[in-house]
């Protein structure tokens, strides 16, 4: 079956020959339109439309936007604050950086009308310290939306005001987990909240109640708002609505970033006619789906099960090349999502190496307050790099899953999950490489690929 | 503490940006590192001092952040980027070719001042991997022979300031 051609609702301008992300070209696009719109409706119709949408947060964890404003508290008389969620940090994660390069507004004009939805007065961004030129490049959009007042006092007439400043982290990826980045913005190190009982929604930024988004699915609300959240549902499948990008990375022809609606595309089309397939002479050995926190899959597995389709169970017996790529299936088969980054290794890529690579980022990423974490990422990373360049034995792998397996489940946040998640799949899946990895060793290439 | 002018009123407004002046720690420690090069421990103060804090307070956030330091580096910094995707497309070897063109190690100050070489985690562009970002610039698809030509670049334009 061919691929679905691509729909390009977010980053539609995005590579566009002449698109410039000042405001006079997004205003001749029909730029803000929307919010003219949307400030003429009640804000709790907006709400509506986007519970309507089935929207689920393109971050990572997929949850219902609707669902995740409706846990507002609204009855404490505190100011409601938004938070864009710009930390995009995940490894193999690139989307949010071309919006906010080449169409800054088109995330502006989503932040103030979800804002104007939830009477939010003030709004930040906070955005990755690795991205200067982003931050300038918002500051200067918000400028410009300033002075068209469609931010700040009293926006287009209305009454109603609305500020939104650019907050800059310092190279903390633990700041993209949402109440770490509120420590964060509150000046503080970026530890983790515990939770429950309070979410943002209820004790977040200053303990006011607080909405953390990410800038994709900010940038969703605004075409929702646009076009309706049926009309809205109506792309991609029952549950997995709107168009989904995908940031393909490593080892195919074509790298890149690619909008589908959800649920569409499978990853064998993803990456075999998306994406032109291998490297000459390569085939695919490993993909990691979502983030390079997602559970990898093996090329040459299946997986069986019964699903939903319509109100019928089917059986379904995929290849890793059958899988849509929609939270749901993802999910299905072991691993997730995400935020859509999908990192894809072929054959000359040793398994241990790999994990070694991603084990040095969780153990420098871990912000330390949990033992579990802080003690099993920096113990993960010592035995895969001792592997790589010292001594490998043949129970090293039983031993990395031995540390792996106590962690999930102890630790403030998910990143107790995203740490050991890795090692946990990458051995279950190449159990065979970890056990002869101490032999093969021996006669890997010398001038193979370094990954750590 | 010694800041350009412009520093200082730049400061004073990125207070006005929270209702809570603790808030202002990060944004004060990228403008006092961008103007003075590091954070000394005269800005620790300065700052803790400017928003009400303990100077543990400030400290704590200068250590937990990877991109604030406490010493100078050289004139350029170059961080390349070492995660997954860019190290499946060669991110060791451009690495390992910056610190070569400078004579240099990781962390370190080349012996002609002129750039520190760092190894980063990702950078977030990992579809044009490996990438390389030099001060505020991103550099992509930086392999062996684009980070010679970047070196030579940087050289190019430090002899032209001599």
């Amino acid at each position: 079956m061919p691929a679905p051609v691509q729909t390009r609702v977010i980053f539609k301008h995005i590579d566009e020959p002449g698109y410039t992300n000042d405001i006079e070209c997004y205003l001749r696009h029909g730029g803000y339109e929307v919010l003219k719109k949307s400030v003429a409706r009640p804000p709790a119709e907006l709400i509506d439309e986007v519970k309507k949408s089935g929207l689920r947060g393109r971050g990572g964890a997929g949850f219902p936007c609707g669902v995740k404003w409706g846990l507002v508290d609204r009855k404490s008389g505190k100011p409601i604050y938004l938070i864009v969620n710009a930390d995009e940090s995940e490894p193999g994660t690139f989307k949010d950086r071309y919006i906010i390069h080449q169409d800054p507004h088109q995330l502006i004009e989503g932040t103030i009308i979800s804002c104007f939805a939830n009477n939010v007065k003030q709004a930040y961004i906070y955005i990755r310290g690795e991205m200067p030129e982003g931050a300038r490049i918002l500051e200067k959009a918000i400028a410009e939306a300033r002075a068209k007042n469609f931010v700040g006092q009293n926006i287009l007439g209305t009454g109603y005001s609305c500020e939104i400043y650019v907050h800059r982290g310092a190279g903390a990826y633990i700041c993209g987990e949402e109440t770490g980045l509120i420590e964060s913005l509150e000046g503080k190190r970026a530890n983790p909240r515990i939770k429950p009982p309070y979410f943002p929604a209820v004790l977040g930024l200053y303990q006011c109640p607080t909405i953390v988004n990410n800038v994709e699915t900010l940038c969703h609300v605004k075409h929702i708002v646009d076009i309706g959240g049926e009309a809205f549902a109506k792309t991609g499948t029952p549950n997995n609505t709107g168009t989904r990008i995908f940031c393909v990375s490593g080892h195919v022809q074509r790298p890149g970033y690619y909008e589908f609606p959800a649920g569409t595309i499978t990853m064998g089309q993803l990456l075999n006619e998306v994406c032109g397939g291998p490297l000459p002479g390569r085939k695919f050995k490993a993909v990691i789906p979502g983030g390079s926190s997602a559970k990898v899959l093996r090329f040459g597995e299946r997986y069986k099960g019964k699903r939903k389709v319509g109100a019928d169970m089917v059986d379904y017996d995929w290849g890793v090349e059958d899988v849509p790529m929609d939270f749901d299936s993802l999910a299905m088969i072991g691993s997730m999502g995400g935020s859509g980054g999908v990192i894809v290794m072929d054959d000359s890529v040793n398994m241990v190496e790999a994990l070694a690579n991603i084990n040095a980022f969780y153990s420098h990423e871990s912000c330390g307050q949990c033992t579990p974490c802080r003690e099993g990422s920096l113990w993960m990373k010592k035995i895969t790099t001792r592997m790589v360049h010292g001594e490998a034995r043949p129970q090293d792998g039983a031993l990395l899953k031995g540390v792996a397996d106590q962690i999930p489940g102890r630790t403030i946040c998910a990143f107790g999950e995203a740490c050991s998640w890795p090692t946990q799949s990458f051995y279950l899946k190449f159990k065979d490489e970890f056990d002869a990895y101490s032999e093969a060793k021996k006669t890997l290439p010398a001038d193979r690929l370094t990954l750590v | 503490m010694n800041l350009k002018p412009e520093t200082f009123q730049r400061i004073d407004e990125v207070i006005t940006h929270y209702p809570v002046k603790r808030s202002a720690t990060l944004p004060l420690l990228h403008l006092v590192q961008e103007d003075a090069g590091y954070i000394s421990e005269e800005a620790i103060l300065w700052i803790a001092q400017k928003l009400e804090l303990q100077p543990i307070n400030v400290l704590e956030v200068v250590t937990f952040y990877p991109m604030f330091r406490r010493a100078p580096i050289g004139r350029r910094h170059i961080k390349v980027c070492r995660t997954l995707s860019c190290a499946l497309m060669g991110g060791y070897k451009t690495c390992e070719t910056f610190q070569e063109e400078f004579k240099t190690t990781l962390g370190g100050i080349s012996p002609d001042g002129e750039v520190t070489v760092d190894f980063v985690e990702c950078l977030a562009s990992c579809g044009t991997a490996p990438v390389v970002l030099i001060d505020e610039t991103l550099h992509e698809k930086v392999d062996e022979s684009k980070a010679r030509e970047l070196s030579a670049q940087i050289r190019a334009e430090a002899s032209a300031r001599k």
